[in-house]
């Protein structure tokens, strides 16, 4: 069985290396007008070698990483301990909820050029920046995981003497961690695409700086070559979330 | 001495409720759906508010907390932690007072040989079929060797056949251990098997407490006689001693009926409608108390149909109850000849 899914994993390849196949023959073939304006796959690929090599890509990618890492731990922490507040006490989560309501639907981008005005440019704006783009999500999916636990079990877990805290340590955010791992899961790739669209309006340096850079010496190779590494990322970032929810949870779901 | 009693219990469904149950006994909560059986339970565990008071061995337990009142609970829907293993849900309530490991594992171990589920120790609640659900459930109530137990429906999610042998061996562990039980169920028949009495409820207020022939014979008011239904009373025309326990009677033309009496001269027998068995073709040897007939009414309920079969050659009539899904299953309609089988061991005998 896991070797049939395993082949059948293996044939989602065949339309990627169709699509890159396809790619390097219509530009070298000259099929597309304005070919000047879209590198060959192969072309990109050596850029991004050379970029490797001269570190740019490297020293631009890891200032990127430090303010995901920074942002998204920080803003996911402090949203999984209101969300644990809230979604256990009633009197919390009635309190609060009201004005997260209000500051939830506005883009995390939204908030640059006010927090551009406050914070200044520099490395704590992107970092701010992530954070409230991480911390609303895991906040909502925390207070709805701990919000869908059945009373049936925490009702069981009294009978059989669990204090309240023992009730949302043992049972409660066992039971809301799929839930909290699908905040989490969405928001690791979601902070990757708003850090590269603030680097890209307001900082000077991250991966979202160099395609900006890039754009203004016309380098379509390198703008391709950053958008491989965001892709890349988001989806790295989303797998490690869904590698820890499967470890996690996967056993009893 | 009562070892739990409820005294004028009011809340949003219980209506001034008062109840003893006896040490070591298995009280039948019978009622209908929303008579408030599980409120009962609720109460009694501390998980329900209510007004009036609550004693456990003469001490009333009304600002005791359900984390310190020492029951063991059965819910409805088991309610298995999914994340935790069998043994670890059956370990829950050690684990959380961190008990000694060793201690845990031979409680453990101990409850998983009184259930006979040893083998599905690693076993995650999905993996479980329900009755399977249910004893882990069980166990993991008796963990704490509670001073009382409340099962609530504890039948409602198995399978019948299975549920034949969950009562048996429920019976069994609740004598072995002595454990003061309360069990809730809507089955009439459920309540005579397993319950040493029955508390009929309806509407927030129990209407009768007794043996199941109590309630059967003498149902105090119109709520009891209605809920459990009206028995099936025959005329004898003559009985006499078989031997081991059993009478022969006569019933309509003569037809003989095996019962489960010592002597004497049995004038009536009754039996419920939910104690005759129905079969569309005669069924293989013995048979004993076994009647031919046709069906002359059906009264369809919802759930329950209620078939008059009247027997021909004995010139009488039995009301029988069945499962909507049988009746359907079995394609039954009026005018059709069907073969009755009374249950020997629910005929009773009512000499005045």
């Amino acid at each position: 069985m896991n070797n049939k899914l395993r082949r059948y994993r293996a044939w989602g390849l065949v339309p990627i290396v169709i699509f890159l196949a396809l790619w390097e023959i219509i530009v070298r073939l000259k099929l597309i007008p304005g070919h000047y304006f879209f590198p060959p796959f192969t072309t990109v690929m050596k850029e991004f070698y050379a970029l490797i090599i001269n570190g740019v890509i490297v020293e631009n990618f890891f200032r990127s990483l430090v303010r995901v890492l920074i942002g998204f731990t920080t803003g996911s922490i402090a949203g999984l301990m209101v969300g644990i507040i809230m979604g256990w006490k009633d009197i919390v989560n009635k309190t609060l909820h009201p004005i997260f309501s209000l500051f939830y639907p506005i883009p995390a981008l939204g908030w640059l050029p006010i927090l551009m005005l406050w914070l200044g440019i520099g490395e704590i704006l992107p970092i701010a920046i992530i954070f409230i783009c991480s911390f609303f999500p895991v906040l909502y999916n925390t207070v709805t995981g701990i919000k869908s636990v059945k009373q049936d079990y925490i009702m069981a877990a009294k009978t059989l003497g669990a204090s309240k805290r023992k009730i949302l340590t043992t049972v409660v955010l066992p039971l809301a961690l799929p839930n909290i791992f699908t905040g989490l899961r969405l928001e690791a790739g979601m902070a990757w695409r708003v850090i590269i669209a603030a680097e890209m309006v307001a900082i000077p340096t991250g991966i979202g700086a160099l395609l900006m850079k890039a754009q203004s010496l016309i380098r379509v190779d390198i703008i391709i070559v950053c958008l491989m590494v965001l892709s890349l990322m988001c989806f790295s970032f989303e797998r490690f979330f869904l590698f820890m929810e499967h470890k996690l949870t996967s056993h009893w779901k | 001495m009562p070892l739990i009693e409820l005294k004028g219990i009011n809340n949003y469904i219980l209506d001034d409720l008062s109840l003893k149950i006896l040490d070591k006994e298995l009280l039948v909560l019978l009622g209908p759906t929303g008579s408030g059986k599980t409120t009962i339970l609720n109460v009694i565990a501390g998980l329900a508010p209510y007004k009036g008071s609550v004693l456990f061995d003469d001490s009333p337990v009304d600002r005791v907390s359900t984390v310190n009142r020492g029951v063991g609970y059965l819910f409805q829907s088991l309610a298995l932690f999914p994340h935790l293993d069998v043994a670890a849900n059956i370990a829950y309530s050690l684990t959380i007072k961190k008990s000694q490991q060793g201690k845990i594992t031979d409680r453990v171990e101990q409850l998983l040989s009184l259930m006979r589920i040893n083998h599905l120790s690693r076993r995650y609640p999905k993996d479980l079929s329900g009755g399977e659900k249910q004893r882990v459930a069980l166990a993991r109530a008796l963990a704490t060797s509670p001073n009382t137990l409340l099962l609530d429906e504890p039948l409602a999610s198995i399978d019948m056949r299975f549920s034949k042998y969950f009562r048996m061996e429920f019976q069994r562990i609740q004598k072995k251990l002595g454990i003061t039980t309360v069990y809730v169920t809507h089955d009439f028949e459920e309540a005579e098997e397993m319950g040493d009495r029955i508390a009929v409820l309806y509407h927030g207020k129990i209407q009768q407490v007794g043996t199941y022939d109590e309630i059967f014979f003498n149902p105090e008011n119109r709520a009891v006689s209605e809920f459990i239904g009206e028995p099936n009373i025959v005329a004898c025309s003559y009985s006499k001693y078989l031997g081991d326990g059993l009478m022969e009677v006569g019933i309509g033309n003569e037809i003989p009926i095996v019962i489960p009496h010592e002597s004497g001269t049995v004038k009536k027998i009754a039996i419920h409608p939910g104690h005759i068995n129905l079969y569309r073709e005669k069924p293989p040897e013995p048979h004993i108390n076994m009647l031919k007939g046709i069906i002359v009414d059906i009264d369809m309920d919802p759930s329950v149909f209620m078939l008059k079969v009247a027997v021909k050659t004995g010139n009488i009539n039995f009301q029988v109850e069945l499962h909507r899904e049988l009746f359907e299953d079995m394609e039954l309609e009026r005018g059709k000849e069907v073969f009755l089988g009374l249950k020997l061991k629910w005929i009773r005998v009512m000499n005045e």
